[in-house]
């Protein structure tokens, strides 16, 4: 195992599922405790918005400002816990071959397009619409109200100390991942980014690969 | 009901470690004075007409290429409209992404008191009271999402290391908000959640009728995005 990137080398006839999931398109998925996530960045550059649910507890979420406080610093990376609201980890960043991940940005959204773009933009595809279809599609009462702090992986929103905030072109590359391990059971809601108005896809959305390994 | 512009619709003194919540109305202000220095409130706000829509620190920060509130800054709903804008600021930054204090951390750090042991000195948490608050609204855990920390200042370095400024609010300082949408208000006064000391003191609300934003209004003419918001805001009233 590298130290500086967590890699173990696991292999994909070992997985228990292994899908690429287009840009535009959602995932939803409960990984059981202990599982290990690893989402590819198969032609770099690419924003996978990611939320995270307490399996048992649906209130009880990924909260970004906890898990920032907590671990001190505003971006994540190998050995990142996602915290939940109950300050316990949901996720443990344990491989991570790309080095920094956003989780300030959010999703983007048609509203937050037309604000940031202009009245053009309303009905391009956005994340936040991918979310609220998947969150549907999963039941169990998700809905808009379960639309809180995202991660953004792969994405690169570096803050200035004098108070600023800009996207810019990732730090990614073709190939590079993430592996997620299961601190308790998680469900997890990707949205495979489609922003056409900023570097955070290189203005090129492209499809990652998700692999879950059993515990 | 009429009022005298000069007469105030509210003016209160929050205690340490109270809370509160109500709406207020788009077209009046709160001012918020610290007045012993080194105070930290923290913040939420829902639009009242439908809380399904609140504040949102990431299309806040993001729309105005900032990490930092002060005045100038429209604060942003999740549906792409200006719940509120902070229009006077007189010490230039307010955290949004120190979250607030939860159970653990006033238990860990300043040791639990009960209501029993400690009366109205006991410590309840932003969590806690926050909880309440949107309870007596219909909301809950759900609807918890990142808030405002007015008078604290946390800044990063260039590695990204995340730091809470010590001594930034003096004695006296304010800030006023004022509301472009009716809004659910939620206040909790005590301290930032990466303070060491347990440091919490009354604060004075004042809220004032100061009429909606016009079309030179500074906040609205800061950025293109912030005249696309304003206009969505005004949209969404007719």
């Amino acid at each position: 195992m590298s130290a500086a990137t967590g890699l173990i080398a696991r292999s994909e006839s070992a997985a228990r599922l292994l899908l690429d999931l287009p840009a535009g398109e959602g995932f939803a998925h409960e990984l059981a405790a202990g599982e290990v996530l690893r989402i590819v960045d198969l032609h770099g550059n690419q924003a996978v918005d990611t939320l995270f649910f307490d399996a048992a507890d649906y209130a009880n979420r990924y909260s970004a400002v906890d898990t920032l406080r907590e671990q001190g610093n505003v971006y994540l990376g190998l050995g990142s816990q996602l915290l939940a609201l109950d300050g316990e980890p949901l996720v443990t960043i344990v491989a991570d071959t790309c080095g920094r991940h956003d989780t300030l940005g959010g999703a983007c959204s048609q509203e937050s397009n037309v604000v940031r773009y202009g009245e053009h933009t309303r009905h391009m595809h956005a994340c936040r619409n991918t979310f609220l279809a998947k969150a549907l599609a999963w039941g169990r009462g998700l809905d808009k109200r379960d639309l809180s702090a995202n991660v953004n992986f792969f994405m690169n929103v570096p803050l200035s100390p004098a108070g600023g905030l800009e996207f810019v072109d990732g730090v990614s590359a073709p190939g590079k991942y993430v592996e997620l391990l299961a601190d308790r059971a998680t469900l997890v809601l990707i949205s495979n980014c489609p922003q056409l108005n900023n570097p955070c896809n290189a203005f090129d959305p492209t499809p990652v690969r998700l692999i879950v390994w059993p515990a | 009901m009429t009022l005298a512009p000069q007469e105030p619709l509210l003016d209160a003194i929050l205690p340490p470690a109270a809370s509160l919540s109500r709406v207020c109305r788009r077209g009046t202000e709160l001012t918020i004075v610290d007045r012993d220095g080194g105070a930290n409130v923290s913040a939420l706000m829902y639009r009242a007409e439908d809380p399904l829509e609140r504040y949102c620190m990431p299309d806040t920060l993001k729309a105005q290429h900032v990490s930092r509130l002060t005045a100038g800054v429209a604060l942003y709903s999740d549906m792409g409209r200006v719940l509120a804008s902070i229009v006077e600021d007189t010490c230039g930054w307010h955290d949004t992404i120190g979250g607030h204090c939860t159970p653990e951390i006033v238990a860990e750090r300043w040791g639990a008191r009960s209501y029993q042991e400690a009366g109205n000195q006991w410590r309840r948490s932003a969590r806690e009271a926050f909880l309440v608050e949107l309870a007596k609204w219909g909301l809950g855990e759900r609807d918890l999402v990142a808030n405002v920390n007015f008078f604290s200042k946390v800044a990063v370095d260039e590695g990204g290391a995340l730091g809470l400024v010590a001594d930034h609010s003096p004695a006296g300082a304010h800030v006023k908000v004022r509301f472009e949408l009716d809004t659910l208000l939620v206040l909790w006064n005590g301290p930032h959640p990466m303070r060491a000391a347990w440091h919490a003191q009354p604060v004075r609300l004042v809220l004032e009728a100061c009429g909606a934003a016009g079309p030179e209004d500074p906040v609205r003419l800061s950025c293109e995005e912030n005249e696309r918001g304003f206009a969505a805001t005004e949209a969404a009233l007719r």
